[in-house]
């Protein structure tokens, strides 16, 4: 059973991940978007660590919740509301459990996902960060490991692909042969994820 | 990297405090990163916000005064605000007549400023909003974002804000600014790519010879690049790309906009060429506007924005606006 203080290592390590590749995430961003994916998360991040030193939530959809909501507050662009609904809505499926299973995860982090889609209008294959996050979340029932390397998989995927969405989208052909920066960003989130749980 | 900046971290705030100083007529809230109008909330007038990232100055917080924004909210370089600072601005403006958002068609203004419309109305204020879409280079189609919101945003925020200094209801003033929105295109084209303070390099590789065409206000990159053109060779492939959108049956509004980094005497000459090819194509100008409003930081290149006006939308255009980046007429 996955509890409370596993869900505030998840985050915490996620802020670390997004801290040391902000440089690599810009760096994708400048290529199809306009160079400012690290630094937005990096900010968002920061912001949720010290949110939950000072709020402290005591159950698992509190801590997703209380992040959600602090990357709404600070993140900006695209990526302040749709990471913020990704982990929002997964917190709220949790409920009030004060531990859950990781297959109670795999069905809230499906939930955070379709509110994502929803919101973003966007599907699998459009090279958004939902191709690294569709394929962790469906593999995240057999392990953490698969989810890990399913979103690692789902992010090198997009490269040959054409944006359809958000900035990259723009660009049309031109936007062929670069990884998304989405895609990569949730990758860094699960593979957080894998990490607190070995 | 030589900028006139103290560190990245403090760009956007060392910025509004400037502001601050030098604009009495507006209240800066540079904690919560909102521009008002010092008298805002005027009673019995619609309000308008606007906001999307910073960089493109003096849009928006040098459009909030008399005659045009009521707030402005400024987001991090080239990243839209978060909701909650559209909320606080929509709660400092409301004078219980409705605020008006206008929001330019980029996916992350788009999604905060939907977040901020459900804070605000849970707060019992009344939000309508219109998105400005007018950039031509952009297929708007199912498959991607849809067309960009730029240099119409001058337009739009202008128009319709004379409408709520005349004290039209929130229904006419959206209704307006809709008008003004789909009467409107806009093309862009880049002669150098833009240095954001963070990056500290540009963000993306064009060699000297060079030009974008069809660049959005991000530093993103266009959807084509061509061997350096002439001022006369722009002002045709923009015009036309423009008119090939947009076919006015009576004169137009004018925008010659600089991105940042090319002098006006560069952007008279074009305004000559524009306004020779527009002749050409039989399209009357009815005004010209000429100078850097919708700016890409320090971006060299130019766009062109064609609004086909009515009776009405150069009554409003002509009206008094009393702004730090727009001013006449009182």
């Amino acid at each position: 059973m996955l509890d409370t203080d596993f869900f505030r290592r998840w985050m915490t390590a996620a802020a670390d991940a997004v801290g040391r590749e902000a440089g690599r995430l810009t760096e994708l961003d400048s290529a199809i978007g306009d160079a400012d994916h690290g630094i937005n998360m990096q900010r968002g991040f920061t912001a949720v660590t010290a949110a939950l030193e000072k709020d402290a939530p005591d159950t698992p959809g509190a801590v997703l919740t209380l992040s959600g909501r602090q990357l709404i507050s600070t993140v900006g662009g695209a990526s302040g509301p749709l990471y913020g609904t990704l982990l929002r809505r997964a917190g709220k499926a949790l409920g009030d459990d004060p531990e859950v299973s990781p297959a109670q995860l795999g069905e809230a982090l499906r939930a955070g996902i379709a509110a994502v889609a929803q919101l973003g209008g966007a599907k699998a294959g459009d090279k958004t960060m939902l191709d690294a996050l569709e394929p962790a979340a469906a593999a995240l029932d057999e392990s953490f490991a698969a989810a890990r390397a399913a979103a690692e998989e789902g992010a090198l995927a997009t490269v040959p692909m054409l944006a359809r969405k958000g900035r990259a989208s723009y660009l049309g052909e031109r936007s062929i042969g670069h990884q998304d920066p989405g895609a990569t960003s949730s990758a860094l989130l699960i593979a957080a994820l894998e990490e607190v749980a070995r | 990297m030589r900028m006139l900046i103290n560190v990245p971290e403090t760009v956007v705030a060392d910025a509004l405090r400037g502001m601050a100083a030098a604009h009495p007529d507006l209240r800066v809230d540079v904690e919560n990163r909102v521009v008002v109008r010092a008298d805002a909330p005027v009673a019995g007038k619609v309000a308008l916000v606007s906001g999307g990232g910073s960089g493109h100055e003096p849009l928006h917080g040098g459009f909030v005064g008399p005659g045009m924004l009521s707030a402005a909210c400024p987001g991090e370089i080239f990243t839209s605000p978060v909701p909650d600072q559209m909320a606080r601005a929509a709660a400092a403006v409301d004078s219980g007549a409705g605020v008006l958002f206008i929001v330019k068609n980029y996916t992350g203004d788009v999604l905060n400023f939907d977040m901020a419309q459900e804070l605000a109305e849970d707060e019992g204020v009344q939000i309508a909003k219109v998105l400005v879409n007018d950039d031509v280079a952009v297929t708007d189609s199912l498959y991607t974002a849809g067309r960009r919101g730029t240099g119409a945003t001058l337009f739009v925020e202008k128009i319709a804000g004379a409408a709520a200094e005349e004290g039209a209801p929130l229904e006419q003033v959206e209704a307006v600014a809709r008008r003004a929105n789909e009467r409107s295109r806009s093309f862009g084209v880049a002669l150098s790519a833009v240095t954001t303070p963070a990056k500290g390099s540009p963000t993306f590789d064009l060699p000297s010879g060079e030009l974008e065409l069809g660049i959005g206000i991000h530093g993103e990159p266009g959807r084509e690049r061509r061997p350096m053109m002439t001022s006369r060779e722009i002002a045709d492939f923009a015009v036309d790309a423009v008119l090939e959108d947009l076919q006015p049956s009576s004169p137009v509004l004018a925008l010659v906009n600089g991105m940042g980094a090319t002098p006006l005497l560069e952007l008279y000459g074009f305004t000559a060429e524009v306004h020779r090819v527009l002749a050409e194509r039989g399209v009357p100008v009815a005004r010209t506007l000429v100078g850097n409003y919708v700016t890409s930081l320090d971006m060299a290149g130019c766009s062109v924005t064609l609004c086909e006006a009515d009776e009405e939308l150069l009554r409003l255009w002509d009206a008094p606006v009393s702004t730090p980046g727009l001013r006449w007429g009182r």
